[in-house]
């Protein structure tokens, strides 16, 4: 109960600051519009909505990240967390407590997403449904991104490290291009990370081809436990000063 | 007794914060922990509410210490930390909820003690403000009431009135001698006058070590100085 006490005031707290918010979910539907846009007047089919959606969704992901690393970020920064620390509060509460009010925010990052492309001629069809599911396990990954930056940094680090992430995840997923374009070490490093794959899953749901599912998406819910684990051992830590 | 510290030691790298302390606290005491800045106040305070690990020592809160019943120890302790610890976005209302929530009220409960605690901290007509918008006098009754809704036995309260205005503080000062005697309170606080207004005992920190406790009026008596201020410069006094 301790914990959904504590997801509800977060909930609270991102809910009454709507500008971030605001700004996490429009920004994802504008860059869906400009890539298609651009598609129009290209030869080859490198921004076709079934392509660009899934790489759009996941980037939005990146800015939950920022959602939750700052919220815990601004937490840390007060004596507010001090106080809670010394509650009967363990460090799993508070890590289901902050991630439980950022899952609304990512079903609505994907709901508006997948709106958006609908009406950019995306068919609906099973597959959309499927990869709802599967956006919703990937969007795990980047909630536990942004409490371990959250744990680590600072409320004003936390900023200067989530323009580095967005990058990085921009980059790295193949958003914006193919990897295949570039191959090489660039391509490697590329699937040493979870981004490539968080969009490789998607992508592959979305085209029905679920065969192509399981490897990407076992590659992100490894890479999800990993990050909740250190998140939760770093912020053991900090509880014990 | 409430409290009990043996050899109670925190060391920062190269730096002993506190220093084989060894103090008890009676049931229902208000007690008064003195100390210029860096003497190991704080880092006491955060000891005995499980916000440090002691580097040793131990400390038992009403028989559960501290080291290996950190749980226990937390259900029975609150504690007013030296800045304002409130939710901005939260009203006054919502904050205090929050907490008796997570000390385990019901919602019923929950509500109730809050209307109790908004009566009687004077936060009533401000029950739906935001706690951002409020001034820092009345954040900072706020945090100290969040830090009593829990009902807890031991109370830990680290400079309450830093940064008070007097009014503020003489306000602050009333609701804590209603407190006396119905829960342990452990202060700490530079203002001497608030010692000799509340406390029960003062213990004088320095250098981390425990340098004199007693009454006010014993500490005078035995460094023959009239004032508490006096006594205080005295035993704080560098070699």
């Amino acid at each position: 109960m301790r914990m959904l006490t504590f997801a509800q005031r977060n909930r609270k707290e991102i809910l009454r600051d709507p500008i971030t918010l605001l700004f996490g979910i429009l920004l994802p539907i504008i860059i869906m519009w400009l890539f298609s846009i651009m598609q129009k007047n290209m030869p080859i089919d490198l921004y076709s909505i079934e392509n660009l959606t899934p790489g759009v969704v996941v980037f939005s992901f990146s800015f939950i990240t920022l959602f939750s690393g700052m919220l815990l970020g601004k937490d840390k920064s007060t004596s507010f967390l001090t106080r809670i620390f010394a509650s009967p509060m363990t460090a799993t509460d508070f890590i289901v407590g902050y991630t439980l009010p950022l899952l609304p925010v990512a079903i609505l990052q994907i709901v508006i997403c997948f709106i958006s492309a609908f009406v950019l001629d995306l068919p609906f069809n099973i597959s959309v449904i499927i990869s709802f599911i599967v956006l919703i396990i990937i969007s795990f990954l980047y909630i536990g991104f942004g409490i371990l930056l959250g744990t680590l940094l600072t409320d004003k680090q936390v900023g200067g490290a989530f323009a580095i992430f967005v990058n990085l995840s921009a980059w790295l997923s193949g958003t914006w291009f193919e990897l295949d374009m570039i191959g090489g070490t660039f391509k490697t490093f590329s699937y040493l990370l979870p981004f490539a794959h968080a969009r490789d899953a998607t992508r592959a749901t979305l085209a029905g081809e679920y065969g192509d599912l399981v490897v990407p998406l076992l590659w992100v819910i490894g890479y999800t436990i990993v990050i909740y684990f250190i998140a939760i051992s770093g912020f053991k830590k900090k509880m014990k000063g | 007794m409430a409290i009990v510290m043996k050899e109670l030691t925190k060391q920062f790298k190269d730096r002993t914060a506190v220093d084989h302390l060894s103090l008890t606290i009676e049931k229902g005491e208000f007690f008064a922990l003195l100390g210029q800045n860096a003497a190991g106040k704080t880092t006491t305070i955060k000891m005995l509410s499980c916000l440090l690990t002691p580097t040793s020592g131990d400390a038992w809160m009403n028989g559960d210490s501290i080291v290996e019943k950190l749980e226990a120890v937390k259900q029975k302790i609150n504690l007013s930390p030296q800045e304002t610890a409130v939710a901005p976005n939260l009203s006054v209302k919502e904050n205090l909820e929050f907490i008796a929530a997570i000390y385990g009220f019901n919602k019923r409960d929950a509500l109730k003690k809050s209307a109790e605690m908004m009566e009687r901290f004077g936060l009533t007509n401000r029950a739906e403000s935001r706690a951002k918008t409020l001034s820092g006098g009345l954040q900072r009754r706020l945090s100290v009431a969040m830090a009593m809704i829990s009902n807890p036995e031991i109370l830990f309260l680290d400079e309450p009135t830093l940064g008070l205005d007097v009014r503020a503080r003489r306000d602050l000062w009333e609701i804590l001698l209603s407190l006396k005697g119905k829960m342990t309170i452990v202060l700490t606080t530079h203002y001497l006058e608030e010692v000799e207004a509340l406390a029960d005992r003062v213990g004088i920190l320095h250098n981390g070590k425990l340098h004199a406790l007693g009454t006010s009026e014993e500490l005078k008596q035995q460094t023959g100085q009239a004032t508490l201020e006096d006594v205080f410069l005295q035993l704080t006094e560098e070699q």
